[in-house]
């Protein structure tokens, strides 16, 4: 499959990919990976006159300790972000999603900064960095801006970021004492895509209750999003298996659930309800054996 | 408008003019005439398509050529040195992991990445490992079978399996 014939720029700066974005009134396309915008480009579902190779630029790329996080350039790969030492220590979630992503060769070209501009409704890191208590730096002609993870799925790829604008770097919270994560997926058995995925990271108070839950949900509805009936739920009660099974059942509360051939509204919302009991099970377990 | 990329190919230079819209399977295949890399499913799936890119596993369907340029390259072509098959290759030999062999060049590709990151991996880390790469025909056995085979050789003559 070929796609329709474009223009390629590979900038070096920032702000030259954002003189090139803007001089082509937000038509152009970001490439950074490529492993959402190839596929679009090949099936033609995606024909811009312009595509813009964000690869080259120095500085992009790579994990750094920042504000009580952790700092990740846009173009970093999932591989990098498995792979890295500084990731696993301080935000293990992140490494742990990266690794259920496609597959090795998809991990060694897709980016963090990539999958969350496209804003797949069924992809991974999206709900990792919302329980991660993440945000996005964004960089368009006015300057830069910081959205929070919260408020940057609008609707199926559809996100806050401006059509001049160029997302440059995650931040997410690092995991601090007591606390603990997992991500636990179901996977369509070809694509690898979730057919529900959930996020979950939990800090236990000193006496063994919730201190603070942060889950959220993937592939069930057309966007990614904070499952903040489930939090609710499990704030400030001991995690026990019939409190965690309780809070679970709230997985897809103001969900509008998506059906398809590959699972029904009420399968998905089944799914939803039992991976969302594993994660926080799985981050429970994780919080109590951490000091 | 087209562009002049510059790469490295099996440790050969080529300079060539391409479209933009040319992705790295076809400059390989028809371009370099390097026909060894398979394409199959044409949509980031079937992994017939993987190549070595900068030292990983990628699939070639998926990237465009000149996302390629100024970088090196290596395909099931320059897999053998002076002859003599690569252990991965001799793996697959000795363990009978084709039938077809539609597959294999993109298999072997894979395995390369992984006996990188992973020099003594379990057979269950050898089938996930292959996760991006499908074969029809064996049912995948005999290819954990024969990566394996070629770790435990590369492990005994480390200098049989050393990447460029």
């Amino acid at each position: 499959m070929f796609p329709v014939e474009f223009e390629y720029e590979a900038p070096t700066t920032v702000e030259e990919a954002i003189r090139l974005l803007a001089e082509s009134g937000g038509e152009a396309k970001i490439l950074a990976g490529g492993h959402s915008l190839l596929p679009m480009l090949k099936l033609r579902l995606a024909q811009p006159p312009l595509v813009i190779d964000i690869g080259r630029i120095a500085g992009l790329s790579g994990v750094s300790e920042q504000d009580g996080g952790l700092r990740i350039g846009a173009t970093t790969t999932e591989t990098a972000i498995q792979d890295s030492e500084l990731v696993q220590r301080l935000c293990p979630l992140l490494s742990e999603t990266a690794a259920h992503i496609g597959d090795q060769q998809v991990r060694n070209r897709g980016t963090i900064g990539g999958t969350l501009a496209h804003g797949d409704p069924a992809a991974d890191m999206t709900a990792a960095v919302l329980a991660a208590g993440g945000s996005v730096t964004v960089q368009g002609p006015n300057g830069e801006r910081t959205i929070p993870a919260d408020d940057l799925f609008l609707d199926m790829m559809t996100t806050a970021l401006e059509p001049d604008e160029v997302l440059t770097s995650v931040w997410v919270q690092t995991e601090g004492p007591r606390t603990g994560s997992a991500y636990e997926k179901f996977a369509n058995a070809a694509s690898g895509y979730a057919i529900a995925g959930v996020a979950s990271v939990i800090t236990l108070a000193a006496d063994g209750t919730v201190a603070r839950a942060r889950i959220a949900i993937t592939g069930v509805g057309s966007k990614a999003t904070r499952a903040s009936g489930v939090e609710a739920a499990l704030q400030g009660k001991r995690a026990d298996d019939q409190t965690i099974a309780a809070a679970a059942e709230h997985a897809v509360e103001g969900v509008d659930l998506i059906g398809d051939l590959h699972a029904d509204e009420s399968y998905r919302e089944h799914l939803a309800k039992v991976i969302a009991r594993r994660s926080i099970q799985r981050a429970v377990g994780r919080a109590a054996t951490k000091s | 408008m087209t562009r002049i990329i510059t790469l490295r190919v099996n440790g050969k230079s080529y300079e060539n003019e391409v479209s933009p819209r040319l992705l790295l399977v076809h400059y390989l295949r028809d371009v370099l005439g390097l026909t060894g890399t398979h394409i199959a499913c044409d949509t980031s799936q079937c992994g017939a398509c993987t190549v070595m890119f900068n030292g990983e596993s990628v699939k070639s369907c998926t990237m465009l050529a000149v996302q390629a340029d100024g970088g090196e390259v290596k395909t099931v072509e320059g897999l053998a040195t002076n002859g003599k098959l690569h252990p991965l290759q001799q793996g697959f030999w000795e363990k009978h992991g084709l039938q077809c062999g539609f597959c294999t060049p993109g298999m072997l590709m894979s395995s390369l990445n992984l006996l990188q990151r992973n020099p003594d991996p379990t057979p269950d880390e050898i089938r996930h490992a292959l996760e991006g790469n499908l074969c029809r025909c064996t049912g995948y056995q005999n290819i954990v079978a024969a990566v394996q085979w070629a770790a435990q050789e590369m492990k005994a003559k480390p200098a049989a399996g050393v990447a460029e």
